[in-house]
């Protein structure tokens, strides 16, 4: 164990792995949701995540933003970030809806067992990634810059780059955002209210259905800003990135416990800090070891996670 | 559970739903017509069919049957990967079909057993032991065994799919491990896997490379034997237990059946029949590196259980057969097959969630379940 590395670059492994923490707390929530309103858990999220990172870059070549492009000037590149989130968003949200009414809905009617639910999540999941894996030929795809990464501030050891804080500020924001929108509004009310019960909820006049679409598309809507986040930060996608970082989200949702939004971000943030300490630990080729066997001590000794599963208790 | 029969048959779906279950129930009545049939037979008829199928079975690489052999690959080689597919679909068929515990990561199990023969077998190991083939196969079991029992002892209490979520997990780590590990170096790999004893009366040995068919007989023959223990295991008390579980642990619980200990021993000898197929495949093999154990040929177990009809020892068999063979005998169709097993995984838990052979039993708890979501919404409406 390297204990001198961590110490050395505790500040720049800290940085990173809120900046990574950030793009899974924001996929965690896309799992959140759904398991909050029906108990299931969308293992197809991690592909709406994929069909995300795709999106934003199929929206940069509609209007001609190409892989080598030179860097824009910051309009445009302002103009180049809504595109991709826009682009991202659409994608995202469009799997997200097409896994619900293809695959999810007709078990529903029929009250299928859990388990049942979780091997049609993992066959969309396969097909998704598959089909997308064959159109593109397996290749990987790299991202326009946007921007130069520079460093903004350093404090003590750790370089703060703006890739880095926009990442964070840029997934906090989105959070914040969602949870006024859960906790204030009419429709984030109907979410609740279905979270908590949902047949009282229908004998309140709430539309179940309506309220199942909107929250999956609410979690394609922010896979798709993690998407467009990802592919800011790490500049490459393919069609099989969605499993680990799948795998990776769900441990942060249950992490922070899952069907809880708050949950979400703390789980994400940890998750990102104790993979790249642990990384920095057991060196980096263990790294995926440490976020699975965190997901197996969560599970074992605190399945409700840090905060609790709460989406239904009225509180966010 | 269900309030009798002369319930008022609507559904919420409109007549397509109907129509659909009409079509299901057909089906099902034929499927029983069958098996009651069958069952009708003098035992001694059973016996010499079943003898008759298995001899067919042994025979298949000699005979010339036009369309079943593979165009491109040597076939005595494709019937040995089905015949290992068929015994990981029996092992895992114990775990998810019996005990009803949704295991995404047997691929683990699968890799522990190869590796315990390599490592414990193979002269290019450090750990390497002198102990004859024989003996390796029994220590892989074990190994594999007493993984399953380790995985199994904290997560078993967990819920259904946060168990399966934890299986996975503990699949990749077993696979990173392999990857990150020097003794199972990675990619790299452990060659000289040793194969099992035997000579031609010429002097060369019996599971040699280049004829593969005494692999192909010797896989036969362990998959019947576990096929008959793990018939044996579903009629036992232990089997019985495991089927309570799974239809409900709660009462299981309350009727005696301590639902703990049955679910561990189901996650143990799944593991051990993991382990062995693993440990058939590394002799065959005769050498692994951490490219064979990934995530997707995971899943693709499941598939194999869930397609053919987990539960029922012909379905699991059917199901592992499908998958092994036709990527095989459709070469060129081969790169579709992980979007093709996707697809179908989703149709059939729409379409026919009991499978394509289901087992009665659990088709019967599947259309209770729909009956009941069909009363609470008529009822309702």
């Amino acid at each position: 164990m390297n204990f001198e590395f961590l110490f050395a670059n505790i500040g720049d492994l800290t940085v990173t792995g809120l900046s990574q923490g950030a793009i899974y707390a924001l996929i965690a929530l896309g799992y959140t949701l759904v398991y909050g309103l029906l108990k299931l858990i969308n293992f197809a999220h991690s592909e709406v995540f994929m069909m995300g990172t795709f999106g934003a870059l199929f929206a940069w070549q509609l209007v001609g933003l190409h892989e080598n492009n030179p860097i824009p000037s910051v309009p445009m590149m302002i103009v180049y970030l809504l595109v991709g989130l826009v682009g991202a968003a659409v994608w995202s949200g469009v799997t997200a809806l097409a896994v619900e009414f293809v695959a999810y809905r007709p078990l529903r009617r029929r009250n299928a067992p859990r388990l049942v639910f979780l091997i049609t999540a993992i066959g969309a999941s396969l097909a998704i990634s598959e089909a997308v894996g064959i159109a593109t030929g397996r290749q990987q795809f790299g991202m326009p810059d946007l921007f130069k990464t520079t460093t903004l501030v350093t404090i003590g050891d750790a370089h703060i780059t703006n890739l880095d804080l926009g990442v964070i500020v840029a997934a906090i924001v989105m959070m914040v955002v969602l949870d006024q929108f859960i906790n204030r509004t009419r429709l984030g009310r109907g979410i609740r209210a279905v979270a908590q019960d949902s047949d009282t909820a229908a004998l309140m006049g709430i539309n179940k259905n309506r309220v199942i679409v909107l929250t999956f598309v609410l979690g394609g809507v922010m896979a798709g800003a993690a998407a467009l986040l990802y592919n800011l930060k790490i500049g490459v996608t393919r069609a099989d990135i969605g499993f680990l970082l799948g795998i990776k989200a769900f441990t942060a949702a249950v992490l922070g416990g899952i069907g809880n939004l708050r949950g979400a971000l703390l789980g994400g943030l940890a998750l990102g800090l104790v993979e790249n300490y642990g990384s920095a630990l057991f060196g980096t080729s263990w790294r995926d070891v440490v976020a699975f066997a965190v997901l197996v001590i969560i599970l074992m000794f605190r399945p409700t996670g840090l905060l609790g599963e709460s989406l239904g208790k009225a509180r966010a | 559970m269900s309030t009798g029969g002369d319930a008022p048959r609507r559904s919420a779906g409109g007549r397509f739903v109907d129509g659909l279950r009409t079509v299901d129930e057909r089906r099902v009545a034929g499927l029983a017509g069958i098996r009651s049939r069958w069952r009708a037979l003098p035992l001694v008829v059973r016996i010499a069919a079943l003898a008759a199928v298995a001899v067919f079975f042994y025979l298949l690489p000699n005979l010339a049957i036009p369309l079943i052999p593979t165009p491109d690959t040597n076939f005595a080689s494709v019937l040995f990967t089905v015949a290992v597919y068929v015994l990981v679909a029996v092992g895992l068929n114990v775990v998810i079909g019996l005990a009803g515990l949704l295991d995404l990561g047997y691929i683990g199990f699968f890799a522990v057993g190869a590796y315990s023969v390599a490592i414990f077998g193979s002269p290019a190991s450090p750990l390497a032991t002198k102990y004859p083939w024989l003996m390796l196969i029994p220590i892989a079991i074990a190994v594999s065994m007493v993984s399953g029992v380790i995985l199994g002892g904290p997560t078993l209490r967990l819920r259904g799919d946060y168990l399966a979520i934890v299986t996975l997990g503990f699949g990749e780590i077993v696979r990173l491990i392999a990857v990150n590990w020097s003794i199972t170096n990675g990619q790299i790999g452990i060659p000289n896997v040793p194969a099992p004893p035997g000579k031609f009366p010429d002097g060369s040995p019996l599971f040699g490379v280049i004829d593969t068919r005494p692999f192909y007989w010797l896989a036969l023959t362990v998959v019947l034997i576990c096929m008959f223990g793990v018939k044996l295991l579903e009629n036992s008390r232990v089997g019985r237990s495991w089927l309570a579980i799974r239809e409900d642990e709660d009462a299981a619980e309350l009727m005696g059946v301590p639902s703990f200990k049955f679910k561990l021993w189901a996650f143990a000898i799944g593991a051990g029949l993991g382990g062995l197929s693993g440990a058939l495949f590394a002799s065959r093999q005769g050498f692994i590196n951490s490219n064979s154990f990934d995530v997707l040929t995971s899943v693709l177990f499941v598939a194999a259980v869930v397609l053919g009809g987990a539960g029922n020892l012909a379905g699991v068999t059917l199901g592992a057969v499908l998958i092994s063979y036709l990527p095989e005998r459709f070469r060129g169709a081969a790169e579709y097959r992980f979007l093709f097993f996707g697809l179908a995984l989703i149709a059939i838990m729409i379409f026919r969630p009991q499978g394509l052979i289901p087992s009665r039993r659990r088709a019967v708890e599947l259309a209770d379940r729909k009956r009941e979501a069909e009363e609470e919404v008529t009822a309702g409406a």
